[in-house]
């Protein structure tokens, strides 16, 4: 018999594993968060580090919350360079996502449907291209979508093209880019929930005289819809600011907020806009995520 | 409201449809009548999964307003022949007739058959109006026909007021109604029931044991159920089968299958049995004599024994056919001496083990019907007690 652990301590661990989590939050998300809003509400100057007023200390501390002020946000609002990329960066990403699930759900249907043998190697396959770094994949690219690559050769070897498609550097070989890189994330939630989906629903709704369309429609559609919304969530939230895939894939009009963001910060060494740019694309992403989640906790509310 | 009282309420109103409960329809066997069309018909169908044979060259004619049972132990193929009903397996060979058409090739969609799963496969997105009113949607009949329907069964299944809720929201046994619900709703010429009180206690499985034959009988349906619980076959059905292996080995009323069942299997499978093997002495007429190790001389009185004397048969003796005393009986045809060696206590009734030609003997089961409040129990472990039955408690089993 082991003796019984007391109490106190028992809860005081406890509480010190609940807490971890959030000590990892307060570390590498709030302390950094409140850093960089410190730095949007400063100016850019030329100075190590590049922006004023620096802190001088806990004494002088109403003075400089006097020097902070929201200038470089009246900027992103003034210039529509702005808010175009940030436009763009949501066209861009809304339509990686849907493409995405275009391909991505019938690919997770169709493994879903695989024999059991099978699906361990299918899944295997889907998650294949991370044993590659990604900007190698990305960089992979060029060579296939570039004039007279890959892409060309084949497609005017076999007579579909007379000329190159000049792909690379446009916002097509952005998408090409970003539906290749995030597919992955779409599919692999989709078919977690496609498989577990009750097979004997889509007896019984085949019993009841649904079409095989019909209970798509009817049962497997809506009951996918968690992973429909995951999947979509694991694509748009990092495709909208993506940096890579535009700034190899894509061309100089390519406007996207990543970018923006990179040549604020390495260009133009304006580290305050550049965290002003960074804190309207994290409020930007994390509103719709925080209205879903209410939406789905009224939703279950309801339901109790 | 108490559902049996409710039972008793409508039982009159039903208009005598069923002459008494039970399986006792004394009016209905459209199964001994050669001119009957049966409604459902199995010929020859085999259907394999691989090497292993399901189902295995099965004739089988199920009648219109019949209530069938299909029994068996898990993996004889009671599932499967019923899943090839609903079109979700395909058989190997032979055809599946329903009212004289093949539907052997129709896809389950389109197939006037309706099932009611073992898990219930109630849509957990949909709500309960919803789930029962999913069939009728897909034949797109009116929404004012299809709400009067669903209203209406609803109330057959007393579940007014509760269609709003979510599946996940209904105790099992309102989840198993819905289940119903939802196939009953469609008036299917054939409801097909995989285990339907499977998930359910043992109260509320009585009790809807009885509800679904009342609405069997109220709404002239024909139902198939399978099921591995004999006491659920035995109550519900009109006729049952017992299957094994993928075969068929008796088809008749409960009361056949129990007092003279076609072979050893069905005699072992369904109810309690003490077997008895010897050799036969003497046939004359309908009364058999052997020989046997166990009890001695026995007779028995058999119609038209197929058995002569010499062969080596097997005698099958329901364990409440046997009477127990202390005193050696005085006329008894069949008699034998033996011990008690354990006693079960089950409030009804009382199983009493007793055993025959000493240690190294036959232990012979005895049930006792407790039909006083007697506390005082007149057997106790260890009596010498003898063991009696009439010529016509035992059956000669084929093997």
């Amino acid at each position: 018999m082991s003796t019984p652990v007391p109490r106190s301590s028992g809860t005081g661990r406890g509480l010190l594993v609940a807490a971890i989590p959030y000590l990892w939050l307060v570390a590498f998300f709030l302390a950094p968060f409140v850093i960089v809003l410190r730095i949007a509400l400063s100016d850019a100057a030329t100075d190590q580090p590049p922006y004023a007023p620096h802190f001088p200390g806990i004494s002088q501390l109403g003075e400089f919350l006097g020097a902070l002020d929201l200038e470089n946000f009246r900027l992103l609002g003034d210039d529509p360079l702005y808010w175009q990329s940030y436009l763009s960066s949501l066209r861009i990403a809304a339509l990686t996502t849907l493409i995405a699930l275009a391909i991505g759900y019938p690919l997770a249907y169709a493994m879903a449907l695989a024999p059991k043998r099978w699906q361990g190697i299918l899944l295997v396959l889907v998650i294949l291209p991370f044993w590659t770094s990604f900007l190698i994949r990305v960089y992979a690219w060029i060579g296939i979508l570039r004039p007279d690559g890959l892409l060309d050769m084949a497609l005017m070897g076999i007579g579909l093209t007379a000329e190159p498609l000049r792909l690379l550097n446009t916002d097509t070989a952005v998408l090409i880019g970003m539906v290749y890189s995030y597919l992955p994330f779409m599919v692999l939630p989709l078919f977690s929930t496609l498989q577990k989906l009750d097979g004997t629903l889509l007896e019984a709704a085949s019993d009841l005289g649904a079409t095989p369309l019909t209970t798509f429609l009817t049962v497997t559609l809506p009951l996918s819809i968690p992973g429909i919304l995951a999947g979509s969530a694991l694509v748009f939230i990092p495709a909208i600011g993506e940096f890579v895939i535009p700034d190899l894939l894509g061309g100089s009009d390519t406007l996207m907020v990543g970018k923006v963001l990179w040549n604020e910060f390495f260009s133009n060494r304006d580290w305050p806009l550049a965290s002003a740019v960074a804190i309207v694309l994290l409020v930007v992403l994390v509103l719709p995520l925080m209205l879903l989640q209410r939406a789905r906790g009224q939703g279950e509310g309801s339901v109790r | 409201m108490d559902p049996r009282q409710e039972r008793q309420v409508s039982r009159p109103e039903a208009g005598g449809r069923r002459a008494s409960p039970g399986s006792v329809r004394r009016d209905f066997q459209p199964w001994n009548d050669p001119t009957a069309k049966p409604l459902v018909e199995f010929r020859n169908v085999t259907k394999r999964f691989g090497a292993v044979v399901a189902v295995d060259r099965l004739s089988l004619a199920i009648h219109q307003r019949e209530f069938f049972a299909l029994l068996g132990p898990s993996g004889c193929g009671k599932t499967t022949l019923m899943r090839m009903l609903a079109g979700f397996e395909q058989p190997d060979e032979g055809e599946i007739l329903l009212d004289g058409v093949d539907i052997t090739a129709v896809p389950p969609h389109k197939r006037p058959v309706n099932m009611m799963f073992q898990s219930y496969a109630l849509f957990p997105h949909l709500s309960v109006g919803d789930n029962i009113a999913y069939g009728l949607k897909r034949e797109g009949l009116p929404k004012a026909e299809i709400a009067a329907r669903v209203e209406a069964m609803l109330g057959r299944v007393r579940l007014k007021g509760m269609e709003k809720r979510r599946p996940d929201q209904l105790s099992g046994g309102q989840r198993q109604r819905v289940a119903l619900a939802r196939a009953l709703v469609k008036q299917p010429k054939l409801l097909l029931l995989d285990e339907p009180l499977g998930a359910l206690d043992k109260k509320l499985r009585e009790e809807t044991q009885y509800e679904l034959m009342d609405l069997q009988a109220d709404l002239g349906l024909t139902f198939m159920v399978v099921t591995h619980d004999q006491d659920e076959a035995m109550t519900m059905a009109d006729r049952m089968a017992v299957m094994d292996h993928g075969r068929l080995l008796q088809i008749a009323p409960p009361d056949l299958i129990y007092e003279a069942p076609a072979s050893r299997f069905v005699a072992e499978f369904v109810g309690d049995i003490n077997l008895i093997e010897g050799r036969v002495t003497a046939v004359a007429g309908d009364l058999v004599t052997l020989e046997s190790k166990s009890a001695g001389v026995i007779e028995l009185d058999e119609d038209a024994p197929s058995c002569r004397p010499g062969d080596a048969i097997t005698v099958g003796l329901r364990p409440e056919k046997i009477a127990l005393s202390h005193d050696e009986p005085g006329q008894a045809n069949n008699k034998v001496a033996g011990e008690i060696w354990d006693i079960g206590y089950l409030g009804d009734m009382t199983m009493v083990q007793v055993m025959v030609g000493g240690d190294q003997g036959k232990l012979f089961k005895v049930s006792l019907t407790n039909r006083t409040r007697r506390i005082e129990r007149p057997f106790a472990w260890e009596d010498k007690v003898w063991l009696s039955w009439d010529v016509e408690a035992g059956m000669v089993l084929a093997s």
